[in-house]
């Protein structure tokens, strides 16, 4: 707990001076004055940013609190007309999501027929997926479609696309990576793009 | 489909003004907890909460009625409620209903005198289908899986056929069945080319507006077969389908009635309860007829609350990684139509008439996000280059590609097949095909570990060594490193802010997939091949200004915002006019703008006048609509269609309801006169038209809708109680059994499913037949509070691992007892698929029902377990059948058969 | 001749709120404490959904860990019971008769009551234990010293000692966040508000009229009138300072049905049977509560003594008796 004791409570004598009070003591009632301890809030003076839960799509608005660069809670907003500051059990544990030790943090690549990870560079990594996207590609693309018209006449239609690679993506990733994912692919005439949603 | 938009119509806040509340195909309260907190202040407020369902749920529990309906009858349920409405005094006495009914849906219009309904018997059209059925001939492709196909002729409006667009996840809509979008025989119009395409879009509307009986007596009106469609839906006929006592339908019925009118609206929520079936959106249909018939639609507290299961569903969809759409709800390119030139895609694709009749400034605004200065008018807005689709290429047919070594790459970004892909085994022995793959999470999936911890590695039916797939994973950041924006279940689209590094390696999925692009680019730097002109003509230019990145250590992290300005638009040459919304669209390439009905989320540049990120409370509360929150598609409405939350007059049906209304005094601002729509929320319909306004015989666009049509994206105004286009299953919904059922039909003995499914008879995803003695128990997979789908996001997180350990498979004492089965005893659950074992969670939240004649036990299994995670446990997808819905190829996974054993 | 699309705009509105100063990245500045007057929580099962986010919102904000990863195969149930790492636990109580009909699932969210008379306190050796100007119970983690005194003297089983600390825990209702003006974490998580936290003089009217509301719309609908309050008076150790609204008897929901004060000196039955209740009727437990709050407020006044950096009670004879004992 990151609670700061500023005073630390003496201890109480037992012995009380009425008899009447010495019985309700014994019997266990708390006659004991009110007193206060200063607690210091963890995230005072925590920078916060406006977030968005990830999970479902009810939207709920949060509050991340970052302290010396890392995040060190995350909650709902209360002024947030979606959810007023509440949370579910998964949107109270985003914080989790992000300070977590099972992250994975490096690049893991898998050779054919191998029998474990290894590690590898971010950049070598993009650029051998790069490599990999455009040769299929490049193998797989076809400009045009066969086909035969209403009278049975065979047509040629415009195809400029392969299928032979297939992007499947979730949908708890933005909008903006669906707009570059979708124009990324259809740019390259990628069709087989699909997400979460059909599910 | 039947309203027009592929969205919510309202928001979950507006439930605490309803006065009932139907949650069916959702367990709203353990999916969607913070969107329930509304229909709890309902409650608290006196509103009836029902819940039907075939399970106890947490739902259940707050509930105060519960009707336990079959997995999978929810159609015939509906139905029965739709029977009782329009037979019951108060719909026939209370003059709000027929009010609405006639101004606002199709029901006065007449349809084609061929049509024949599935209650219709003749010779060659057997009961419990439609007219116009026939065998489906399957393009190269091969994968489209259909069954039959029906000829839709027969279901058109009479003299005057309607098109349609704009479905949401419409697969059927691009060229896999006849036409099923644009205006009927459009493709075979004499046009003007363009631009400008108002010409063309004129050519295409039809020469007279449909016939209509507005006394709803016309035996060929909708109303009529409608009802003359349900008549059967008796209370005990339904009970004998659903399992669910008569009384409780009637009950049900006559809340929703009672709680439905002129200062009353009910609202029915649902979920992927009711799309994961093979005739989802027909059961969502349903319930869109029955909120029409009420009146509820389009006004406060009434409406269909669709809940969404992730963070920005509604967003992947909007801006599609989907196949067959391309932004804002167009239909992608296809070779199975005529989609050769843009005219030719214009003249298939455009509703001349409703608001899909600008859809060429969308389209040439789209090609000109694609291609920039690269697309002109001479070069046909660069179309040549864009890509047509050739068949079905959605998730399960590509699986099964993959199986038969089509597909040799994948990328598998936040997404895990490997538990929530159907028939899981099969889709992970799919895996084994390709030559690469890319998984891209934030914790190690079992998709990225199908190579040596699945089970059927473990088990030995493979090796590693023997699986020659070269895998990549890549670390992702999460929702507070990176900045970026979700749409969420009511269309509204929030921004959020980076609030710190991700570690390591780890970067934005828009990172990888700008810096993939930003490769490519330069591998194909100075090709001269045909194939690769759309790609070097591909803008792709979306590096962060300095101060973008200034205090972050990731420095080439993709701009967000110049992504947003080209969702949103700008004048074509000058990026920094930016478009103040979809009005402001041109056709002949003077505006860029990739998705239009985004656009207003970004009006000016600066985060500052980013919509999105506008955090603006009501000070009335989280039922007001809360215009400053967010943004929500289209032009920051809540309610949709809200001109109907007024009367045909324009005045508010009541105080109570008063939500959107016509202002004869107030001075409407574009055009300086007096008379404009107002009110709580924006207004979905043309400010400045009058309610009395006529619609014009031959205009285009909303000058040919009048100024009680409502509904403006549909080609004639109505909402459809009757659909003659855009579904390829039928105008009605019709009860059919799902593809794997343990009892017959009773409503059509000779129809046991949908003639037109999608069924894909490969090798390892075989379906039991009906009444398989093999499979008698009714099995339905779902998630929980504590979990999220496949697991990756919540059993990585001690917080939420220790809430549910391990997977459970719930059953009544009474099957249990049948089986000997005790609680907590491993289980063994076998479909013709496969087995898998679970801890038995015996309860009697789980009950037997009497259904056809029989006693039909459910098994219900979570799905959020597999082999990775801090818990572990059995792939429930691995049971699954990969089976579709003809409109949108979803499989059925909350309705199968299965057998339970103790293991 | 071009023809114009539309004669009229489609709807754009006419006048947007004004966006918000931009604010992510800037310091958080708590509100400020709250007053010093008893608050606590009123727990209403009836909106309870089980969801268990303030068992995560909980364990989030104190830095619990998780404990357990096994299926209990009691109903939802698997955190099992409060302790020492769970400060909230959510009981699911499955209610259905063979026939299903009128079957409930009873939800409910446990807490540490707070009480009036806590026993924890009384026996609380080292003083860790205290009673703070919320009239709240709050065990000190740094002067805890792990002697379990207070685990046997909770009669609702509410406190155990945390693995990690190895100290004596249990919910603090978020000390640190009412001193900063904050609401507990788990009643701001709460979705439906089931959870709700307040001064408990506004807690019992809520929870008065809510009780008057469910047990009206029973009688309407021929149900039993089976809503009340369990802990809102002072019959129960004085008052609990985290009371629920309950359905059903106490036992249902592992509740006893009259909680017995801890004993150091004499046999418990004696202590509750005849002293406790005794003691309870000669002084009134409002009076204990408004006394010691009292005090407090005329400390903070400036009425009161001020030793060290110790506010304590002034003012009241009898409990300054206390405190020239301890002298």
């Amino acid at each position: 707990m990151d609670t700061a004791l500023l005073s630390r409570r003496r201890l109480l004598g037992r012995g009380l001076a009425g008899t009447a009070l010495a019985a309700m003591t014994a019997l266990g009632i708390d006659l004991r004055p009110a007193q206060a301890r200063a607690w210091a809030l963890r995230i005072a003076e925590a920078k916060q940013y406006a977030s968005v839960c990830p999970y479902c799509a009810v939207g709920c608005d949060t509050l991340i609190y970052v302290k010396d660069g890392a995040i060190v809670d995350i909650e709902g907003d209360p002024n947030s007309p979606i959810n007023q500051g509440t949370l579910c059990p998964k949107g109270a544990a985003i914080y989790q999501l992000h300070v977590n030790p099972n992250r994975m943090t490096q690049v893991l690549y898998r050779k054919p027929g191998a029998t474990s990870w290894e590690v590898i560079g971010l950049d070598e990594a993009m650029d051998m997926v790069a490599d990999r996207v455009k040769k299929t590609r490049d193998e797989t693309f076809q400009e045009t479609y066969e086909t035969t018209d209403a009278n049975g006449k065979p047509v040629q239609k415009v195809l400029m696309s392969t299928t032979a690679i297939f992007s499947l993506g979730g949908a708890t990733i933005d909008n903006e990576w669906n707009h570059l994912q979708q124009k990324l692919l259809r740019g390259l005439g990628i069709v087989p793009i699909e997400n979460q949603a059909r599910i | 489909m039947r309203l027009g938009r592929g969205a919510a119509t309202t928001y979950p806040g507006s439930l605490v003004y309803s006065n009932a509340i139907l949650i069916e195909g959702s367990n709203m309260a353990e999916c969607h907890p913070v969107a329930f907190r509304w229909v709890m202040q309902a409650k608290l407020n006196g509103a009836k909460v029902m819940h039907a369902d075939p399970r106890f749920t947490r739902t259940t529990a707050v509930a105060d009625l519960h009707a336990p309906i079959r997995a999978g009858s929810d159609i015939a349920f509906l139905g029965g409620i739709i029977n009782h409405v329009i037979n019951s005094e108060r719909w026939n006495t209370e003059p709000f209903f027929k009010e609405y009914v006639t101004t606002y849906t199709n029901a006065a219009t007449i349809i084609n005198p061929d049509f024949r309904d599935t209650e219709d018997e003749e010779p060659g059209k057997p009961r419990g289908v439609f007219s116009g059925l026939g065998p489906y001939k399957e393009p190269p492709w091969g994968l489209n899986g259909f069954l039959g196909q029906y000829n839709p002729k027969s279901w058109q409006y009479d003299r005057s056929p309607v098109g349609e667009a704009g479905r949401s996840a419409a697969t059927a809509q691009s060229g896999e069945q006849g036409v099923q979008s644009g205006q009927p025989g459009g493709e075979n119009i004499p046009t003007p080319p363009g631009p400008p395409y108002d010409p063309l879009v004129k050519a295409l509307v039809p020469g007279q507006p449909p016939r209509e009986d507005l006394t709803l007596q016309d035996p060929r009106c909708v109303f009529q077969i409608m009802k003359r469609h349900f008549a059967r839906y008796t209370p005990e006929m339904v009970s004998e389908i659903t399992g669910c006592p008569p009384e409780k339908i009637v009950e049900v019925a006559e809340t929703l009635l009672n709680n439905s009118g002129p200062d009353k609206t009910s609202a029915i929520c649902y979920a992927v309860g009711w799309t994961q079936h093979t005739y989802g959106p027909q059961m969502i249909g349903t319930a869109a007829t029955l909120q029409l018939l009420l009146g509820n639609m389009g006004r406060p507290g009434g409406g269909i609350v669709a809940l969404r299961g992730h963070a920005t569903i509604q967003g992947s969809t909007d801006v599609p990684t989907l196949y067959h759409s391309i932004h804002g709800y167009m239909a992608a390119p296809t070779v199975l139509k005529e989609h050769n030139t843009v005219e030719e895609y214009l003249k298939a694709e455009t509703v001349p008439t409703g608001y899909w009749g600008n859809m060429p400034k969308f389209f040439i605004s789209y090609l000109k996000s694609m291609y920039g200065d690269a697309a002109t008018k001479e070069n046909d807005w660069g179309f040549a280059w864009h890509p047509r689709i050739s068949g079905d290429h959605s998730h399960m047919p590509m699986m099964i590609a993959m199986e038969e070594g089509r597909v040799k790459g994948m990328m598998a970004i936040g997404q895990n097949p490997g538990v929530g892909g159907q028939n899981g085994r099969y889709q992970r022995t799919a895996l084994h095909k390709l030559d690469w793959l890319v998984v891209k999470d934030n914790f190690e999936t079992e998709t990225a570990a199908f190579w040596y911890k699945a089970p059927e590695v473990v088990d030995g039916t493979t090796r590693p060594e023997d699986i020659q797939t070269e895998v990549f994973f890549f670390p992702s950041a999460q929702v507070g490193e990176m900045e970026g924006t979700f749409t969420n279940t009511q269309r509204l689209i929030k921004f959020h802010h980076k609030a710190a590094d991700p570690p390591g390696d780890a970067r934005s999925d828009l990172w990888f997939t700008y810096h993939l692009g930003k490769r490519l680019k330069k591998l194909y730097e100075g090709s001269t091949e045909p194939r690769d002109q759309g790609f070097l003509n591909l803008t792709w230019d979306f590096d962060p200004a300095p101060e973008e990145v200034a205090n972050w250590q990731i420095k080439d992290e993709p701009s967000a915002l110049k992504v947003i300005r080209e969702i949103n638009g700008y004048v074509t040459g000058k990026s920094d006019e930016h478009l103040p919304g979809f009005a402001a669209l041109k056709d002949d390439g003077s505006t860029t703008c990739a998705s239009w009905i985004y656009s207003g989320i970004y009006p000016k540049p600066g985060i500052e006048n980013l919509r999105a990120a506008s955090r603006v409370p009501d000070p009335a509360g989280g039922g007001a609509a809360n215009l400053g929150w967010g943004f929500a598609w289209p032009a920051n409405r809540r309610i949709l269609y809200n001109r109907a939350s007024a009367k045909p007059d324009g005045t508010p049906w009541s105080e109570a309801k008063k939500w959107v209304y016509w202002d004869s005094n107030k001075i409407n601002d574009a055009t300086g006169k007096p008379g404009v729509w107002t009110g709580a929320d924006v207004p979905d319909f043309a400010l400045g038209k009058a309610p009395d306004a006529k619609g014009q015989q031959g205009a285009i666009g909303l000058d040919a809708l009048s100024g009680t049509d409502a509904y403006i994206m549909k080609a004639d105004g109505k909402g459809w109680l009757f659909t003659p286009t855009g579904l390829v299953d039928g105008p009605l919904p019709t009860h059919y059994e799902p593809m794997e059922s343990p009892v017959r039909n009773v409503l059509y003995p000779d129809q046991q499913n949908s003639p037109v499914l999608k069924a894909w008879k490969v090798e390892g995803n075989p379906a039991a037949p009906a009444e398989d003695p093999d499979y008698p128990y009714v099995l339905t997979t779902y998630r929980l509070t504590e979990h999220h789908l496949s697991g990756v996001m919540s059993r990585w997180l001690p917080w939420l691992a220790e809430l549910q350990p391990e997977l459970f498979v719930e059953m009544s004492p009474e099957l249990a007892g049948e089986k000997g089965i005790g609680n907590t005893d491993l289980v063994n659950i076998s479909t013709p698929r496969g087995t898998i074992t679970a801890k038995a969670l015996v309860t009697r939240r789980m009950q037997p029902m009497q259904v056809a004649g029989k006693t039909i036990h459910h098994v219900g299994l979570p799905w959020h377990w597999g082999y990775q995670g801090l818990v572990t446990g059995a792939v429930t997808n691995d049971l699954a059948l990969m089976v579709g819905d003809p409109n949108v190829s979803i499989h059925e996974g909350k309705a199968f058969v299965c057998n339970v054993e103790k293991a | 001749m071009a023809i114009p699309a539309q004669a009229t705009p489609i709807a754009t509105p006419a006048a947007q709120p004004e966006s918000t100063a931009f604010t992510s990245g800037e310091p958080m500045t708590p509100p400020g404490a709250y007053p010093p007057e008893p608050m606590g929580f009123f727990t209403d099962t009836t909106i309870c959904i089980g969801c268990k986010a303030c068992e995560v919102a909980c364990k989030n904000w104190n830095g619990l860990q998780a404990e357990t990863f096994i299926l209990s195969g009691d109903s939802y149930d698997n955190t099992r019971h409060l302790n020492g790492v769970n400060w909230r636990h959510v009981k699911f109580i499955e209610q259905f008769p063979e026939s299903r009909e009128g079957g409930r699932w009873l939800l409910m969210s446990d807490v540490c009551k707070h009480c009036v008379h806590a026993g924890c306190l009384e026996v609380c050796p080292t003083g860790a234990i205290i009673r703070t100007e919320y009239d709240t119970v709050v065990i000190q983690a740094d002067v805890c010293n792990g002697c379990r005194a207070c685990i046997g003297a909770c009669p609702f089983g509410v406190i155990e000692i945390n693995p990690l600390s190895k100290t004596a825990m249990k919910c603090t209702l978020c000390y640190d966040r009412l001193q900063s003006g904050l609401p507990p974490a788990c009643a701001k998580a709460c979705p439906t508000e089931s959870i709700k936290f307040g001064t408990i003089a506004d807690l019992h009217a809520t929870a008065n009229n809510r009780v008057q509301q469910l047990n009206a719309q029973a009688k309407a609908e021929g149900r039993p009138e089976d809503a009340y309050l369990y802990g809102a008076d002072e019959s129960m150790l004085g008052g609990l300072n985290a009371f629920f609204l309950l359905v059903d008897r106490p036992e249902t929901y592992g509740l006893p049905a009259e909680a017995k004060l801890p004993s150091r000196n004499l046999p418990a039955a004696s202590a509750l049977g005849i002293g406790g209740a005794l003691g309870m009727a000669a002084l009134g437990a409002a009076t204990f509560r408004k006394r010691r709050m009292d005090a407090f407020a005329a400390e903070a006044r400036g009425e009161g003594e001020v030793e060290g950096e110790t506010l304590r009670s002034g003012g009241d004879a009898s409990l300054r008796g206390e405190e020239e004992d301890e002298r």
